[in-house]
């Protein structure tokens, strides 16, 4: 079959609905896209396990510390989910980290900020799981069925995450002065990065329109970013807590929040590497990498040896 | 405060059986507690993502357990304390966990020794205490036996790993044990407190545990190709309260937002 | 340094309940068996999905060609005599 050929049969699967399976025929363009889509998505689980893990040992009660463990636990087991979707398109997981070491592949820029105080985890839980979220509910119906499969399993593991995260916030805004104000500064910092993880404007996003012609996307930018909004200024005015954007106000005919311009040039930044925690995120993943290393030659060392005490046994 | 109070008593007085239960509960609860600390210190930092989540769910594993026994152990208590009250607002010297869940992870050997070790003892203590005559000891001990008979099959799996699988995994691992072995010693010391509660049927013999310890450490590490150390001198302290230098660390981190902020609820 | 390693791909089938079929559950990486399914455990059976576990490694399972799909599946379509709506019954029969 020509590769028009090939790709017109592609189109018309994808128009009917079909799910795309990993040994089916798709274009060179869908299986790179996809692979460079879902790597990042995996190793935005695996690095966003540093910013909350900081808070680990440090978590108030035995309650919070179980909660949050299972959590980032959680995370891990999402970024390994989204590795094995992966490497149904033919790439290891090998390679996968090495392009994230070597800066090709990337992670998502939310977690290029620290987590400075306990309530950064009840901001992380709420505003970040809950974009999150958005995006992934979203994601559930992506084309490809191993990453389709991964975000249903993960979006029912998540639920409880964004809860925690909000009961955090909701509990030290009922707390003492010091509570609530390690909150609402949580909520100032975070707000605006939480807003900058659905990405560019629609007008600026370079990869959406393929993703949308895939179905690999379902909804654009800033229709994501705008259900977000709509849904969490809600939740904060619930709790006492005040969103950082004195321009946002309820537009009645359209039935949305407007909100103020983001800080594209912040954006594009930490993008570059220049976030307040590029470089630690990346130099913890390597050094843990290699200081693995080892061990798991070690495993595949013992392997081997079985492999040949087995075979001896047989003869 | 109480506790250590109460073990100046030792000469003196006879301790009640709560007061007994009450140390004992402590003791396993802390033990659970600050290996928990350990093991979550893995998060973000295993050799494979698939090793990182069992670590932790270890980790989650011994932190339940530890909640179960201080929960317990304060309702003994003469201030009727909670489990995050013993957790977070105990110092130092009133930590009655053994030294070796305290021992830093250092690297994936170590850990892997240390745990086998500690899940080893574990898995006869609990078997044990399935048996106590203190309906609660014995609840939260049948929960443990299937919890730390997993534990002790992922540790005998990774020393069989890292015995058998290079000459530098091999090296490490046996170091691991070397350096490990002078704190096995105090796993199992008795104190007034066993013997008040053994005479009650609530403890266990701790006499009787440790040849079933090391007759499976014999196994495992004969199996991995690696070497039990020698008995020599072994390190003590835990019981009065006397800990390494670790433990001061583990608990300024861990009880730093309860002493920051102690008016707060969390 | 010598090449990284992250072990075999396995696939993992979990059985949801005693009596329930085994169903794909995803993938785990590990060197040997028992390893496998220690990770599968860890990894997909953490919220009490399973009761029992199958590892199988990614590498030993033989999947059917999508090219072959028209020939494998669609001559079953037409055969709709192999399903119970495709008789009529007569009326008033009880059971059946």
């Amino acid at each position: 079959m020509s590769t028009e050929h090939i790709q017109n049969a592609f189109q018309q699967r994808l128009d009917k609905g079909d799910f795309i399976e990993p040994k089916d025929d798709m274009p060179d363009g869908y299986r790179t896209h996809l692979i460079r889509q879902i790597s990042q998505h995996a190793h935005s689980e695996v690095i966003g396990m540093q910013p909350e893990g900081n808070w680990i040992t440090r978590a108030p009660s035995l309650r919070a510390k179980q909660i949050l463990l299972a959590k980032i636990q959680d995370e891990g087991g999402h970024g390994l989910y989204l590795y094995s979707a992966a490497e149904t398109l033919g790439i290891t997981r090998s390679e996968m980290i090495q392009q994230l070491h070597s800066g090709k592949a990337k992670y998502s820029n939310i977690f290029n900020y620290p987590a400075l105080t306990w309530a950064d985890i009840g901001a992380i839980g709420w505003l970040v799981d809950g974009a999150a979220i958005v995006n992934q509910v979203s994601l559930q119906r992506t084309s490809f069925g191993p990453y389709s499969r991964a975000m249903v399993r993960i979006c029912k593991e998540e639920s409880f995450h964004q809860r925690q995260g909000y009961e955090i916030m909701a509990h030290m805004m009922n707390g003492t002065a010091d509570q609530k104000e390690m909150a609402q500064d949580a909520m100032n910092r975070w707000w605006w990065p939480a807003l900058m993880m659905f990405g560019p404007h629609d007008s600026d996003s370079p990869h959406s329109g393929d993703a949308f012609k895939w179905k690999i996307k379902r909804e654009s930018n800033d229709e994501l970013r705008q259900r977000f909004i709509d849904k969490t200024v809600q939740q904060a005015e619930v709790i006492g807590l005040t969103i950082p954007d004195p321009k946002l106000k309820w537009n009645e005919a359209k039935n949305h929040y407007d909100h103020g311009e983001i800080n594209w040039n912040e954006f594009h930044e930490v993008i570059r590497g220049n976030g307040p925690c590029n470089k630690q995120r990346m130099e913890h993943h390597i050094k843990v990498h290699e200081a693995g290393a080892w061990v798991r030659e070690a495993a595949e060392a013992y392997k081997k040896k079985r492999l040949n005490k087995e075979s001896l046994v047989t003869i | 405060m109480s506790c250590l109070k109460a073990l100046n008593k030792f000469n003196v007085y006879i301790m009640t059986q709560t007061e007994a239960l009450y140390h004992y509960t402590l003791r396993l609860g802390d033990n659970s507690l600050i290996s928990g600390h350990r093991l979550s210190e893995w998060c973000s930092r295993g050799p494979i993502l698939e090793e990182d989540l069992a670590l932790t769910n270890m980790a989650l594993d011994h932190i339940g357990r530890a909640q179960a026994f201080l929960k317990y152990a304060g309702e003994l208590s003469e201030k009727k304390q909670t489990e995050d009250d013993l957790a977070y607002k105990r110092g130092e010297r009133q930590f009655l966990n053994n030294l070796i869940t305290e021992l830093p992870n250092q690297d994936f050997a170590f850990t892997i020794a240390r745990q086998l070790i500690i899940s080893c003892f574990e898995f006869y203590l609990y078997t044990e205490l399935c048996n106590s005559n203190d309906p609660i000891v014995a609840g939260i001990s049948e929960k443990a036996v299937k919890e730390v008979k997993y534990h002790l099959a992922h540790a005998t799996d990774w020393t069989c790993r890292l015995g058998d699988g290079t000459e530098l995994s091999h090296q490490k691992m046996q170091k691991a044990l070397n350096d490990i072995w002078m704190f096995t010693g105090e796993l199992f010391e008795m104190d007034e407190t066993d013997q008040v509660l053994l005479k009650a049927g609530i403890a266990a013999d701790m006499t009787l545990i440790k040849p079933l310890w090391y007759n499976h450490l014999k196994q495992v590490t004969t199996e991995a190709g690696l070497k039990l150390p020698e008995d020599a001198y072994m390190q003590s302290g835990s019981r009065k309260g006397i800990h390494t230098e670790y433990l001061g660390h583990i608990l300024s981190e861990m009880q730093y937002l309860q002493r920051a902020y102690p008016t707060a609820q969390w | 340094m010598s090449k990284d390693t992250q072990l075999d791909l396995w696939e993992v089938f979990i059985q949801g309940k005693s009596g329930n079929p085994y169903v794909h559950a995803g993938s785990v990486h590990a060197s040997d068996k028992k390893m496998a399914i220690q990770n599968a455990r860890d990894i997909y059976t953490r919220r009490g999905e399973g009761t029992s576990i199958w590892v199988v490694p990614s590498n030993n399972i033989t999947a059917s060609n999508p090219h072959d799909a028209d020939m494998l599946f669609e001559p079953s379509n037409d055969k709709i005599y192999r399903h119970p709506t495709f008789y009529v019954m007569p009326e008033g029969a009880k059971q059946i």
